[in-house]
């Protein structure tokens, strides 16, 4: 046993929650007692700090490596790792039944890694871990070896496009804003990842910040900008917290400050923290927000690229596709735009979730059909249940049925069936999802996310929630439909900014393939998923109910009467249809229809 | 004003005079140090930045991050994310209210204890539904399950 052993413990968000930090602690305390039979373990046993490694859904993630072979374990908490100790570092048994299974391989092999290539491998607050995988070399490169022009000129020729929504050219953004005359320019990356269920932005931050933080090195250079920006939620604490400790160790390394890499080019990172506005993440909105105001957009033209924060040449690029760039200079544009399909070069990276067994953080090339996503990669659908839709792009995309199931998904592909990649969300839904509600989450959001200054928005998502609650509500009327699609065309068209234009995405595909639904929800009065309690009925079977009182106990209105030990009955004229006797029936002896 | 709040806010001033930062930062701060955005607070730092103290308003209003009324001493933050949208937030969300004794359109318990918070995603969807009570994250969480975590806070 004299190889090197190294214990690797997931600490990224759903990790701590799983109990991490508890299950690190407690194998710094077996190596220390276990120390003192076999000093050499305590000598060669490392213990790591990785980020997201995307398999959350069995968190906590431990890998044990001796020598050339790692071991992962799944599911671990603090009580078992006394024996992983004894067992395995310590003897040599691997303990089989804790190991992942062949789904955990599948997850994995099926994935193309360029931007999550290091994650979950180094240490995210050691400098030198990220130097020791290649790390600051592009941007050393790019610095010492090209031009600006010769920079951009290869971004353009990757056909790397925006990670964060509309999937714009990076390249050409960077020569429109390189093309300007001016004093200053900026560099922002845009960090304000709102999108429900989208979640890419922060385990890249948390799990290889410096990456970013390269990526932005060399897009500064690229654009000629001394001043850069990070434009981070303040939600992500974790995150805050390691890109500031990637600052200092950058700084102090030389890699940010006065006269980078022995060259003339100066230039410096500043963290703005987000305080909560989705409609933030808009680039005329996001700059207000830095530069104090409310963060409401203003019409474009003038771009920000021309006259952006403090009125000057400002570029924004988000988090991953800043992260796309150190590979690309160092692996040039040719190996870049060899992965992916036609339109859409290199990787996506994707925030899997929703009712899949396999739920984390993905990364595929470009153009992979949603079906070996859904089936290969995340498993299929939790408890065998129907596959129903997959929404895509948050609260500005939408729904794909079953029928797309074979769709490429890159840019063009996704807008083809009235949805668009977005951020990279994808939450997988069920048979016992309700389409008319899901629509009606989105526009929730979109209606309190609005930041009221056009009235297209303001209003228009406002009448829209209103017709799509009473649908769910039972008072539906005739023609509610056609007045939704309507109304959702106006809002689209007329919007001002990316937030109004797209708030309608979900309402449209919804009608659009599941027009059924709505349908069902007006003319039947009912929820053919059994989501919508107000079109539903509670009572209790008789033969399932052992009479223990609880759900009795939880009806908030009495509607719920029966002697102990006797079956319950719900007294329908009282019932407010909460659903609580649902939840808190052990027996599944409550039912809805 | 008192002293020693008065102290806090030239410190802040003085801060972010120094690093030139907006009003944003500022109101950050003075939230982080007095829990909440008070009224006589960003009447002082208006007049010391002579910053028309509407435009404070106007920042305070527009951002979800700030609080014009003090919270209470356990803040719990259900997340509206779509997946646990899906996964049953909204029947979590009930069954807090009711634990805590919440009516309706209130935030704040009346002995101060609870502040219930929705959040529109904390990005961990892998562990729907999520609530956070304080800094302490609870994934996959049901209605039971809520209310056998929110015990130990109720002390």
């Amino acid at each position: 046993m004299n190889s090197e052993i190294t214990v690797n413990v997931c600490l990224g968000t759903g990790g701590i929650a799983a109990g991490a930090e508890m299950v690190m602690e407690a194998f710094r305390q077996e190596f220390e007692s276990a120390g003192v039979k076999n000093a050499r373990v305590q000598e060669h046993c490392k213990l790591h700090k990785v980020g997201c490694r995307g398999f959350c859904a069995r968190d906590v993630l431990v890998d044990v490596t001796k020598g050339e072979n790692t071991w992962t374990y799944q599911y671990i908490q603090p009580e078992m790792v006394g024996r992983i100790v004894k067992d395995h570092v310590v003897g040599d048994k691997p303990i089989d039944e804790w190991l992942v299974g062949d789904d955990y391989h599948t997850f994995h092999d099926n994935q193309k890694k360029v931007v999550l290539a290091d994650l979950g491998k180094i240490d995210p607050e050691s400098i030198e871990e990220y130097l020791a995988v290649d790390g600051y070399k592009a941007a050393e490169k790019a610095l010492t070896q090209m031009t600006p022009a010769e920079v951009v000129e290869t971004m353009k020729k990757s056909g790397l496009r925006g990670r964060g929504g509309a999937g714009f050219p990076t390249g050409l953004k960077w020569s429109f804003c390189a093309a300007n005359q001016a004093d200053e320019r900026y560099l922002i990356c845009n960090a304000d990842e709102g999108d429900p269920g989208a979640f890419m932005d922060r385990s890249v931050i948390e799990g290889n910040p410096h990456a970013v933080l390269e990526g932005m090195i060399i897009g500064a250079y690229a654009i000629g900008a001394t001043h850069g920006y990070v434009y981070i939620r303040a939600e992500y604490p974790l995150a805050v917290n390691r890109l500031y400790i990637a600052l200092d160790h950058a700084r102090e390394k030389g890699f940010l400050g006065k006269g980078l890499f022995g060259t003339s080019f100066d230039f410096d990172i500043k963290v703005k923290l987000g305080a909560g506005a989705f409609v933030c993440g808009e680039e005329t909105a996001l700059i207000a927000s830095i530069e104090g105001e409310r963060g409401m957009p203003r019409a474009k033209p003038p771009f920000p690229a021309n006259k952006g924060l403090w009125g000057k040449p400002t570029i924004i690029n988000n988090v991953e596709t800043l992260a796309n760039i150190p590979p690309i200079i160092n692996k040039g544009a040719d190996w870049f735009a060899s992965i992916g399909s036609e339109k859409s070069k290199g990787t996506k990276v994707i925030a899997l979730t929703g009712k899949i067994r396999n739920t984390g953080l993905i990364e595929i090339p470009m153009g992979t059909p949603l079906k070996d996503i859904i089936f290969n990669i995340g498993g299929g659908i939790e408890g065998d249940r129907l596959f129903k839709a997959v929404q895509t792009g948050g609260p500005s995309g939408g729904c794909i049925p079953q029928q797309h199931i074979d769709l490429p998904v890159d840019y063009e592909g996704l807008k083809s069936v009235g949805s668009m990649m977005g951020s990279g969300g994808m939450v997988v839904l069920d048979e016992t999802d309700c389409m008319v509600n899901i629509s009606k989450f989105f526009l929730e959001f979109t209606q309190s996310e609005s930041c009221g200054k056009c009235v297209p928005c303001r209003i228009g998502t406002k009448r829209l929630l209103e017709i799509l609650t009473r649908i769910t509500e039972g008072n539906g009327k005739k023609g509610d439909i056609e007045l939704l699609q309507e109304l959702a065309e106006d809002v689209r068209d007329s919007s001002l900014c990316g937030l109004g234009m797209s708030a309608p995405n979900p309402v449209l595909s919804t009608i659009k393939y599941f027009r059924h639904e709505y349908e069902a929800h007006i003319n039947h009065k009912k929820c053919p998923a059994k989501v919508c309690n107000k079109l539903l009925t509670f009572f209790i079977r008789e033969d399932m109910c052992v009479g223990c009182g609880m759900c009795a106990k939880a009806c908030s209105v009495n509607a719920i009467t029966g002697e102990k030990k006797k079956p319950h009955h719900i007294d329908s004229s009282i019932c407010i249809k909460c659903g609580s006797c649902f939840d808190a029936c052990k027996f599944s002896a409550v039912l809805k229809e | 004003m008192e002293k020693t709040q008065e102290a806090v806010l030239e410190s802040i001033y003085q801060k972010c005079t120094a690093n030139g930062d907006n009003i944003i930062t500022a109101l950050q701060q003075m939230q982080n140090e007095f829990g909440y955005v008070q009224e006589e607070a960003v009447n002082w730092y208006a007049e010391r930045t002579n910053i028309p103290a509407s435009r404070f308003y106007g920042v305070v209003t527009f951002y979800a991050q700030f609080h014009l009324q003090p919270r209470g001493k356990n803040i719990i933050t259900v997340c509206q994310g779509t997946v646990c949208h899906v996964k049953g937030a909204t029947r979590i969300i009930e069954k807090i209210r009711e634990d805590i004794k919440l009516k309706e359109g209130q935030k704040t318990t009346k002995d101060m204890k609870f502040t219930l918070e929705t959040v529109n995603c904390v990005g961990a969807c892998s562990i729907a539904p999520v609530v956070i009570v304080n800094d302490k994250v609870f994934g996959k969480q049901s209605p039971p399950k809520i209310t056998q975590n929110l015990k130990a806070y109720k002390e």
